[in-house]
Order: C-alpha cells, then structure tokens, then sequence
C-alpha cells in the first residue's frame, strides 16, 4: 500500500529560507533589537549581547541567537485541563483556535458590534467548546463589565472553569501575570505539574520595528520560567512598520522572533517558544491592517516555513477576515486563510470566529469556521490507498446498469472519504425554497443556541474551583474590586 | 530657468514626492531672488492641491501623500529662513497641537495627518503618542494653537478624546478651541456624541477639515 501523502505549501526555495534567516541574523547582531525592561537587558548582556543601557538596544550576535536556538524545543505537547488528552504542536500538526482579544461581539440580533459582557464571555466559551474542529480555546473576547485592570486575568478565569481545552491568551499588564499563572497551577496541582503538562500558550508581541516593550519582555521571562510556551506574535505592517516587500517584511520578522527567542532561552534554557506573527499587508488607501489580503497570507506561509526551516513549532492568525458581518467577505477570506495556513502545516492557526481585523468575535461565525476547519482537516488527511489493486476488484462483473451505492465497499468507506459538513448548503433549488431560503448565517445562529443548549460543563473538582474563585477575588481586591459579575455554569 | 519653468517644476516635484528636487528649486528661487510667496502660492501648492486630488480620485495611495507632504516640507524648510530674513509672512494657516491620547501608542495615522498638516502651511506641535490629556491642553495654551487634533486608534482609548473636550470645559476653555478627532474607531457621530467640532476619515480629510475650521478657505 503507498503512504498517504500530505498536501504541502512551500513558498520559498530552500536558498531564499536561508537568505532571509541569514539576513535576519546579521540584523540583529549589527543594529539589534530594543527592550524596554532592565532584567531581559541584563540577561541578555550576561548571555554575551552587547547591550547599551541607556538607550536600551541589545546587539545580539549570531553565536548567542544560534545556541539560543539550539536549546529551544522543536515540539511542545499541550494538555487539555484534565491532564489526558494531549496536541502536539510542532512538525506538521495543525490546531485551530479562535481569533483572540476581540474587543467586540457582532450581535446577530442587530448586526452591529458592540461591546462583550461576562454573558458573552461565557457563551464564546461554552460555545468553542463543542466545536470538534476547533482544539485550542482562545481568551477571545475582553468582558467590559469587569475593570480594565482585572480583564486579562479574568477572562482566562472564566475560560478555564468553562472548558477543557488548552487555551491561548496573553497578559494586558505586568502584574497580570502572577494571577493567570496561579490559575494554571491551580488547575494542575502544582508548578512542577504545569511545567510538565502546559496548559496555556501565553502570545508576546514585539512592537516593530524590532522593540520588546517592559510588558511584552516580561510575559516572554515570565512565562519561560514558569515552562508556559510563549508564542511570538511578530506583526509588521508591509509599507508601515516593516519593509514593503513581502521579502523584506520576512527578514524583519525574523530578526524579532529570534530576539523574543533569545530574551526566552536566557531567561530559561529549554524554555518552550512557538514562531508566529500577526504581521499584514497594510492597506495603503485606508491605513488598515488586513488580515484577510492574500499578500498577509503569503508572510504567514513563508515565514511559517522558515519556523520550520529553525525546527521550531509555528503559529500564525489566519481563517479570519476583515468583513464587518457575516457577508461572502467572510467566508472567502476565512477560508482562504485556513486552507493556506493548514497547506503551509502551521500549527497554531488563530482565527475563527474573527472579524474585523482582529477586533470582532462572532458566535455564528464559529460555527460556521468549524466546518471550515473540518474541510481543511479532510484536505489534510490527503488521498488514502484504501484497496489493493485500488479499484479493479469493484469492476468485476461490470454492466451497463452497474451502480455503486449498495456495494458494501461504499458503505465501508463512504464516511472516511467523504466528511457530512454541518451547515453549508447541499440542498436542491426547490427544497431550499420551500425550506425558506435559508442562508448560512440563520442556521449558524440556530445551530448556536442548540450547542449551548446541549453543553454539558466539563468536571472540574470542587477544591480546583474554589482556589481558582480565591485567587480571582485575591487579584480583583488587590485592584481594588471588591464585586465581579454573577455567572453560571 | 524661466518663471513658469521654475513653478512648473515646483508643481512638479511636489507631485513626484521628489524631496530633492523640490529642495533645490526652492534654493534656485532663493539664489535668483523670484518672489518666494509667488512660489509658494503659484508653484508649490498647486502641486499639493493636485495630490489631494489624485487622492480623492483614488490614483495616490499613503506612500505617495506622505513623500508628497515631505517634499513641501523640505521646500518650506529651505524658503522659510529666506522669508524670516526679509520680514515676510507666508500665508500661514495658525498653529495646531496634535497627538494621540494617553494609553495609545499608535501614531501612524496621527504622523501622516501631522504631515500633510505642516505641508498644508500650519504650524504643528506634534506631541507624539500616548500623551496625557493635560498636555494637549498646557501646550494649545503655551504656542496660542487654536486647533486641537485627537488621535485614537482603540476603542479603549478613544473615550479619551470625550475626556479631554470635559477636561476643556472644567477649566472655562472649551470655547477657546477646535477640538477635532480622528483614528480608526472614531466617526462624525462620535464626534457630535461627545461635542467635538469636527472629525475626519484620512488625512486628505483631515486637512480640508481644519483650513474650514480656522478660515484659511
């Protein structure tokens, strides 16, 4: 039987990988990258960097950035909340997760965007959690009844009392890091524990050109000496922030993710990272940030490959679109993105659900994503031999009459070939018709509530709960809260 | 170089974005002694005027509107010392402090409304991103601007646009003043929403926007 293949895009010649790395490279070592916080800098000095204090640079040569590469993992395994179920992340595995931070919710009863609540948060959670195709859960949305200062933590609180899933989020301040730590430990049992099952991906992003901010160097030692992955979210804007060319963006993304890299592994050797970006094809007419541009997708592939090229796991926000409502828009750009993205074997995609450039989250878009992401999954598994000889033995006795939808080989294998997807539309003209015109959006919005009507909270243990509602009061008291919002399970 | 030749050129390299070549006629008026407003008015702001145009039309994209503003700016720069030393008032638009309000390090938007600004002949106090709301408000005060553009580009931070409009009216000077915002999540009914005198949607806009407010048209 011949071995399956799996479909695969490549971008880039091998030569250009390495020109673009080797670019990278001499740019940091001659002109070096900024970090604003005085521990990453002094790491950093004593690993061998040439650091100039007062104007905060760090000239990082290529001996340091290379061994920094060497001790970082090729693979990290997340585990969901109960410990058992694990996801590879790394050579060409691929997971999805919802576009993350939203600072809005569409409405489908109004179509417009507005502001997400505790409620939202708790209906984006439980919601993610019954989409088979989408692995990972994302802090997705920032809850505006609760203060500024507490909705870092308490977005992955919820999150993580809500569902199983391993999650992505990120810190909005220094201080929030403790908290959401604590929460991690808490659910795990212990910090030795967390270090050997990860639980959470923490996103860092570099301010380009080539800057760390305090924050952002800090969630990178923080999260390094906790064993939390950090995942490098470099995002130049072609024309804006990074050089135009797709080429020149790509050396720029390099040059940042190696130096988040390098400020991980001197903070903790062997300390997991994951090379990914949120860069984009700035628009040059509306001063925009398009994530659903084709020429965004391509940074994405390329500079995924060169992830792979360092054998480091990759991370990219694509299946995601621009589209302020549920329109054709989103849909081409979503799955355009998802389809690239999963070719390219990236292997955190963040996107579903996402509008907007990155500002909007969508309920029935979810929906509909997963089964985009189920098509992608389908496309992944690539063409199987199933039989040997492959076909020939189904053409004996063949007649003029001869069908194959009693053959018990159809029925074998119908479902292994050929995905159900959920809630595109395969109807005929007149069964559409009579069936009320239908459009995805109305079934998604439908298909909505019937999930979060049949969630089913995943069992999390009673001890495990309350140190996690202590260390959330704990955090909001200590910014002076004394009252977050009422939810339900 | 005749007199035409000499102002088509300035049109010229305005509308090229040739930062050098606009320079150097500017110098070559100098050096030949033209009449400098006649310059400006006839050679160099028709040029501008034309940018905008081929804007609007939707033939110049961010790069060529911002190369363009950066060519008039490098032939004010060469005029201005000429004009100051004989004494001359270039028909200036008054002064105007921008920035982007405090918690919001986005300036890419608020620079090329800067630009474009200061190209457009307004003196600009530039006070660069994340700018406390007092600042705005010390430094109008200090120059004697009459225009102040707020820059948001989150919708976390562009309640700090309506803060500063309440921050005017607690010190009696909300009359004084044309606050004007911008940025990605701002809208002319946000604008009227929290009394702002103007919003503009891109820097073209965004000039046309504040020669209306301070009567330059």
């Amino acid at each position: 039987m011949i071995e399956t293949k799996r479909p695969k895009l490549e971008l880039l010649s091998g030569t250009f990988v390495e020109m673009l790395v080797d670019e990278g490279l001499t740019l940091l070592e001659t002109r070096g990258v900024m970090v604003e916080n005085a521990d990453a800098l002094r790491l950093l000095g004593d690993a061998g960097a040439v650091v100039d204090l007062a104007s905060q640079r760090a000239r990082l040569g290529r001996r340091l950035v290379e061994g920094c590469l060497a001790s970082t993992p090729s693979s990290i395994t997340l585990f969901d909340r109960s410990g058992e179920k694990a996801f590879a992340v790394g050579g060409d595995e691929v997971h999805f997760d919802p576009g993350s931070a939203a600072v809005t919710l569409l409405d489908h009863d109004t179509q417009e965007e507005r502001k997400a609540a505790t409620a939202d948060l708790v209906d984006f959670y439980k919601l993610v959690e019954t989409l088979e195709h989408i692995h990972f859960q994302s802090t997705g949305l920032i809850s505006s009844d609760v203060p500024a200062a507490v909705s870092d933590g308490y977005r992955l609180y919820l999150g993580l009392c809500l569902s199983a899933k391993p999650f992505v989020t990120g810190t909005f301040r220094v201080e929030g890091f403790r908290p959401m730590k604590d929460f991690l430990v808490a659910v795990r049992g212990g910090e030795r524990e967390l270090r050997l099952k990860p639980l959470a991906i923490f996103d860092a992003c570099p301010s380009p050109p080539l800057k760390w901010s305090n924050l952002t160097a800090q969630s990178l030692l923080d999260a390094a000496r906790a064993g939390i992955p950090s995942e490098l979210i470099s995002m130049g804007l072609t024309g804006a922030t990074s050089p135009v060319t797709i080429a020149g963006t790509l050396v720029q993304h390099v040059a940042e993710n190696l130096s988040g890299l390098t400020i991980c592994q001197v903070a903790a050797k062997g300390a997991p990272v994951i090379f990914g970006g949120s860069p984009a094809s700035f628009d040059m007419r509306k001063g925009t940030t398009p994530m659903g541009a084709i020429e965004t997708m391509m940074i994405d592939s390329a500079y995924a490959q060169i992830g792979k090229f360092l054998k480091l796991p990759t991370h990219a926000y694509m299946g995601l679109s621009d589209a302020k409502i549920n329109d054709p828009q989103a849909g081409f750009e979503t799955a355009l993105g998802a389809v690239l993205g999963a070719l390219s074997g990236i292997n955190v995609i963040s996107g579903p659900g996402m509008l907007d450039f990155e500002s909007s989250q969508s309920l029935e878009k979810l929906v509909i994503d997963d089964g985009i992401c189920a098509m992608v999954y389908r496309l992944l598994a690539g063409i199987a031999q199933r039989d040997d000889p492959i076909a020939l033995g189904l053409f004996e006795g063949f007649a003029p009459d001869m069908q194959f939808l009693s053959l018990p080989h159809t029925r074998q294998w119908y479902r292994k070939e050929h995905i159900l997807a959920g809630l595109v539309d395969r109807d005929p003209y007149e069964a559409w018709v009579t069936a009320g015109r239908t459009s995805i959006v109305d079934k998604a919005h439908a298909d909505v509530q019937r999930r979060l009507g049949k969630y089913d909270a995943p069992p999390l243990s009673d001890p495990v709960r309350k140190e996690m509602d202590k260390i959330m009061t704990a955090y909001a008291r200590s910014l002076g809260v004394d009252r977050l919002p009422v939810w339900e399970l | 170089m005749n007199r035409d030749e000499l102002l088509r050129s300035m049109n010229e390299a305005i509308v090229a974005g040739n930062k050098a070549a606009a320079a150097a006629l500017g110098a070559e008026a100098v050096r030949s002694g033209a009449d400098l407003l006649e310059v400006i008015e006839k050679g160099y702001v028709p040029g501008l005027q034309r940018v905008g145009e081929l804007w609007e039309q939707g033939e110049y994209f961010l790069p060529e509107l911002i190369s363009s503003a950066e060519a008039m700016k490098a032939a004010m720069a060469v005029l201005k010392p000429e004009l100051d030393r004989k004494n001359i008032e270039a028909r200036g638009g008054g002064k105007v402090v921008i920035g982007t309000v405090e918690g919001d390090i986005h300036d890419i938007g608020k620079n090329l409304v800067a630009s474009m600004l200061q190209a457009g002949g307004f003196e600009v106090y530039d006070l660069g991103a994340d700018v406390k709301l007092e600042r705005f408000i010390e430094k109008a005060e200090a120059v004697g601007a009459g225009i102040i553009c707020l820059s948001a580009l989150l919708t976390t931070t562009m309640t700090n646009q309506k803060r500063l409009i309440g921050l005017l009216r607690e010190k009696g000077l909300r009359d004084k003043y044309k606050v004007l915002v911008g940025g990605a999540p701002a809208s002319h009914k946000w604008a009227d929403e929290i009394g702002a005198d103007g919003y503009a949607e891109n820097a073209v806009a965004a000039v046309k926007l504040v020669r209306a407010m301070s009567g330059v048209d």
